[in-house]
């Protein structure tokens, strides 16, 4: 079965890339790089609209597949090349397009080493789609791992503050973790009984995936193993406290772009791997089930949420506040998989959904408000709060969109944060209480800490030396039209689920349900 | 001599007269490009003669044992053919501009001459099933390689060939030390016949391999081959040699050299004892060498300053990696269709290293031949001064890493999974705590490549032949990477000669 339009879309960025790298030359190369290259994101994007109106919610299940059997025929490995969506990656295939077409925008203004610049740009996006459509746990590492090397060219390079530093942490972090995963990858398939890396079960291909055979199997060894190496990886990625120490440098050093695709959907490939792959695996092996650490898992969501909002108060950099605030909001995710319950008559259906919408919620909500200090910054040269002030005058519009994406974060009914948290407190409280009622306070911190920003740097009197000079200030102009596409593509979609949640829970709700079995 | 001997051997006699025919054209002219353009050309005929065996393309393939039983055109050792054919074209290629350097030109032929050479005594090593042989064939690979070394005559290459010279005529004597105890004890020096004896001697209980006599005769044979393969603890030759050497010889020495000790350790692991329970007890020998040659080998390569130094830790520590797959025999038994995976997956290590380093190297003599510079700051800034090199470098670096999706990581992949698959799962976890350890010198490398400022801004102009032989070599990597289906298969069709595949 091979029917084509994944392959394509995964790789359309990548193969664009490449040509664009060795062919275009001349002197208005960076001017064609630039628009050969936001038009690959924008043909994806449209790929991806496609997936995810394409994909079928009556039948469910893994559509559009894409199929070569004998990928690398090693009876020690033997791992297939399957590219598939279901109800659980189509709409973080269809939020990947929308922020890579956002972060194409965004990086408008780099100057310097533009080739490459869109070179590794490209080679992210067709990572982080790989991750979402592999149904091959090999694939699926190989898209995980294959992201550092753009990430970290793309901080490196084109950073600020202490790029290399900050890059080669998140690389060493990463790979620690995903160290930890191949681990766990490969006792999976060692294991007698198991012998396959097929993260789900294909009936068409006549595929028996994982969940279904590890519950049956005695692993080589214990369950509880595997699942913290998986988890470790992912809590690394996502990131969890306390291994969130690189996420704040990351953020904070990284280009406007990166940042956005950072937040939006990198950290979204450990959400995603936490509901696929900790939550789909576990929960019937021999000898462990996620069941019997679900309330360490909402402790720890509730910690990670707590401390990442305290902290984030204390935050004086704007991205770096932003930053924070991501490790207090992907606790959520965490929060809403602890849902699964201490058995599996808890478990809450709901906040597995919150979990899986916060993702997207939190892709666009963050990734526009990266874009807003990225436009800030580009302005006013600083990111230090205590400079800035009363901004909304030179440019209210991105004032406007900043508030926007600040509303968003601090949850403001009608807004699409506030839907995925609701799901979330509402689907996790009737299993968690206490772990679910302290989380709760995170709301209060998170609308403390944007409001605040707000206030500060776009309302209030400008402060005094050292502030802004009043030459840079009285040069402040307002975003112009290029500016403005990818903050209405990432604004749209806030608005558009605050309202009308279910274009996407919808789909979501199935790929939970097959997950849950 | 039969018909059938000539047919068996051909390969190894056409590269043999190709190396007399090159001594012969350096005579008569004094240009190198032409004496590289025959050795190139000439490099097709072992190359066909190869392939006549494999397909059977002059009559039915000329396939099993010949010369009284110590040689034998099996598919195994025409897989090994094809790879050291390969890596030969590659050295030759890349070595075009330094023979003919003012330095080199009066030995620009005796040099592509003794690579020949060398690689006879491989191709007939990889082929060899009798104990006498693979020694005989041993010492041609070896003695050619010390006068490479020492080719330039400085101070430092002298003393990088009187070592080599000196270690391998150590080891070579270790090693007949182990095929004397072999022969004392079985009364043959054929492996299947060695293996068919030692089935029915008697056997102490408690004791690896049955007897004392074995355990001896194995340590020792593993020791010999130690230093070829240039594992930890045999491996103090190698940063010497590699940097003392000329470049190209180090490239042909870490890739050719060290693919023919694995090749011709496995045949005889595999068949001389290839009793089940004997493999059990050398699988745990080569595990605890691939575990130390692993660790000390990135270890040791953390604090290097010299690129070439780095890269000859950097071989000892992948010649560990490589011993994982090795030491992966499935002492379980978790069904038939397990069996060979180990061996498999060393088959296709070491054709993926054999194109990643080769990049590697080749790159690294493309850099060095112009700045005179091997030092790893020297590497400061390529990616300004030669954008093209430098992303080959780097590709290949990440190779060695482990990166994906380069074969470097699918390499790694297969064979740790086999040593899962054996119960080695121990040895797996060090293997991937050894990855995360290398990336920091790989990515040192690579850093100062990218980032670094360079002191000299002026751009490297290197050679078209190395800048192909590089490219080939780095494109070969990545593809077999994306699509290891096509190698696999082929290891698996060369490993049918192993019982139960």
């Amino acid at each position: 079965m091979f029917d084509g339009l994944l392959t394509v879309t995964v790789f359309l960025p990548a193969a664009v890339a490449v040509l664009v790298a060795l062919f275009a030359r001349g002197e208005n190369a960076n001017r064609q790089i630039r628009w050969i290259a936001i038009g690959a994101t924008v043909v994806t994007f449209a790929l991806t609209v496609l997936i995810f109106a394409g994909y079928d919610r009556a039948i469910g299940g893994v559509q559009m597949i894409d199929y070569f059997e004998r990928w690398i025929p090693v009876d020690a490995l033997r791992s297939s090349y399957i590219l598939g969506v279901d109800g659980l990656s189509a709409p973080l295939v269809l939020l990947t397009g929308l922020l890579g077409m956002a972060a194409a925008f965004a990086s408008w203004r780099i100057n310097t080493r533009v080739r490459e610049y869109f070179l590794w740009l490209l080679l992210l996006e067709t990572a982080v789609l790989g991750v979402f459509m592999s149904l091959d746990l090999l694939l699926f590492f190989i898209f995980f791992e294959f992201e550092l090397i753009p990430m970290y060219m793309l901080i490196a390079i084109w950073g600020s503050g202490r790029p290399r530093y900050s890059a080669m942490k998140f690389v060493l972090f990463t790979l620690a973790g995903g160290a930890f995963m191949l681990i766990g990858i490969l006792a999976i398939y060692v294991t007698p009984g198991v012998n396959t890396l097929a993260m789900v079960s294909i009936p068409e291909l006549g595929i028996t995936g994982i969940p279904e055979l590890i519950a049956a199997a005695d692993l080589v060894i214990p369950a509880a193993l595997i699942f913290g190496f998986f988890f470790i990886a992912f809590a690394i990625k996502l990131p969890l406290w306390p291994l969130h120490s690189w996420l704040p440098d990351a953020h904070t050093d990284a280009p406007t772009a990166v940042s956005v695709m950072l937040a939006g959907v990198l950290l979204k490939m450990a959400g995603y791997g936490l509901l696929r792959i900790n939550l789909g695996f576990f929960q019937e092996t021999r000898g462990f089930t996620i069941h019997d650490v679900a309330g360490a898992l909402a402790i720890l969501a509730a910690t990670s949420v707590i401390y990442g909002g305290i902290v984030t108060v204390r935050q004086t950099d704007m991205k770096r506040l932003i930053a924070f605030s991501s490790v207090s909001h992907m606790g959520f995710v965490l929060l809403g998989v602890a849902a699964i319950g201490g058995s599996k008559a808890d478990t809450s259906p709901a906040g597995l959904n919150g979990a899986a919408l916060q993702m997207f919620t939190h892709g666009t909500i963050t990734g526009l408000a990266f874009l807003m200090v990225g436009l800030s910054y580009d302005r006013t040269h600083t990111r230090h709060i205590p400079h800035l002030g009363g901004l909304w005058k030179k440019m209210p519009l991105i004032a406007i969109f900043f508030v926007i994406a600040g509303f968003g974060s601090l949850g403001l009914p009608a807004l699409s944060g506030f839907v995925a948290e609701i799901m979330v407190f509402l689907g996790t409280f009737s299993v968690w209480p206490w772990p679910t009622g302290v989380a709760a306070f995170g709301v209060v911190l998170a609308a403390g800490y944007t409001l605040w920003m707000v206030q500060r740097v776009f309302f209030g009197a400008r402060p005094a030396n050292p502030g802004l000079s009043d030459e840079i200030y009285d040069r402040l102009d307002d975003a112009n039209w290029v500016d403005m596409v990818p903050v209405i593509a990432l604004a749209a979609p806030i608005f558009i689920i605050g309202i009308w949640p279910s274009v996407i829970t919808d789909v979501f709700d199935i790929g939970i349900k097959a997950v849950l079995r | 001599m039969t018909a059938q001997d000539f047919w068996v051997i051909s390969p190894q006699i056409a590269m043999a007269l190709l190396a007399l025919v090159v001594v012969s054209v350096d005579l008569v002219t004094r240009s190198m490009a032409k004496v590289s353009a025959v050795a190139l050309t000439g490099l097709a005929a072992p190359l066909v003669l190869t392939l006549n065996l494999w397909y059977g393309w002059f009559g039915d393939p000329a396939t099993g044992p010949a010369l009284f039983g110590t040689v034998e055109a099996d598919r195994f050792s025409l897989f090994f053919n094809f790879l050291l054919i390969t890596v030969t074209a590659g050295t030759v290629l890349a070595s075009t501009k330094y023979i003919a350097s003012d330095r080199m030109k009066d030995y620009g032929g005796e040099f592509v001459a003794l690579v020949l050479f060398s690689v006879t005594g491989m191709m007939l090593l990889v082929s060899a099933t009798e104990l006498i042989t693979i020694y005989v064939a041993l010492e041609l690979t070896a003695l050619p390689v010390v006068a490479l070394a020492a080719i330039h005559r400085t101070r430092q290459a002298v003393e990088a060939g009187t070592k080599f010279f000196v270690l391998s005529a150590i080891s070579s004597a270790i090693l007949l030390y182990g095929f004397a105890y072999i022969y004392g004890y079985t009364g043959s020096t054929n492996l299947d016949v060695i293996l068919e004896r030692l089935a029915v001697l008697p056997t102490q209980a408690g004791v690896p391999f049955g007897s004392y006599a074995v355990l001896l005769a194995v340590i020792m044979i593993v020791a010999g081959f130690g230093f070829k393969m240039a594992v930890v603890p045999f491996q103090m030759w190698v940063p010497d040699v590699y940097q003392g050497a000329p470049t190209p010889v180090a490239a042909f020495l870490s890739v050719a050299s060290k693919s023919a000790a694995f090749a011709v350790i496995m045949r005889i692991m595999y068949s001389a004892f290839g009793e089940p329970g004997l493999m059990q007890d050398w699988s745990g020998l080569f595990a605890i060498l691939a575990a130390v040659s692993m660790t000390v080998g990135n270890m040791l390569a953390l604090s290097q300053s010299n690129i070439k130094r780095l890269l000859g830790y950097s071989t000892i520590a992948q010649a560990g990696y490589v011993l994982v797959g090795v030491a992966s025999v499935p002492a379980n038994q978790i069904g038939a269709t397990f069996a060979g995976a180990g061996a498999q997956g060393v088959l296709y290590y070491l054709a993926g290293y054999a194109f990643t380093n080769l990049a590697v190297f080749f790159a690294v003599i493309a850099i060095t031949s112009r700045t005179g510079d091997d030092s790893i700051a020297g590497l400061n800034g390529l990616i300004k001064r030669s954008p093209l090199l430098a992303s080959l470098l780097v590709f290949g670096l990440l190779s060695l890493l482990g990166m994906p999706p380069t074969v470097g990581f699918m390499a790694k992949v297969v064979v740790f999974g086999s040593a899962l698959n054996a119960n080695l799962a121990w040895l797996a976890v060090i293997g991937v705590v050894n990855t995360v350890i290398a990336a920091y010198y790989y990515l040192r490398v690579i850093r100062a490549i990218v980032f670094e400022d360079p002191v000299d801004t002026s751009p490297i102009k290197s050679d078209v032949p190395v800048l192909v032989a590089t490219g080939v070599a780095a494109v070969g990597a990545g593809v077999l990477g994306i699509a290891p289906f096509l190698l696999l298969e082929f290891a698996r069709s060369a490993l049918s000669i192993l019982p139960d595949l």
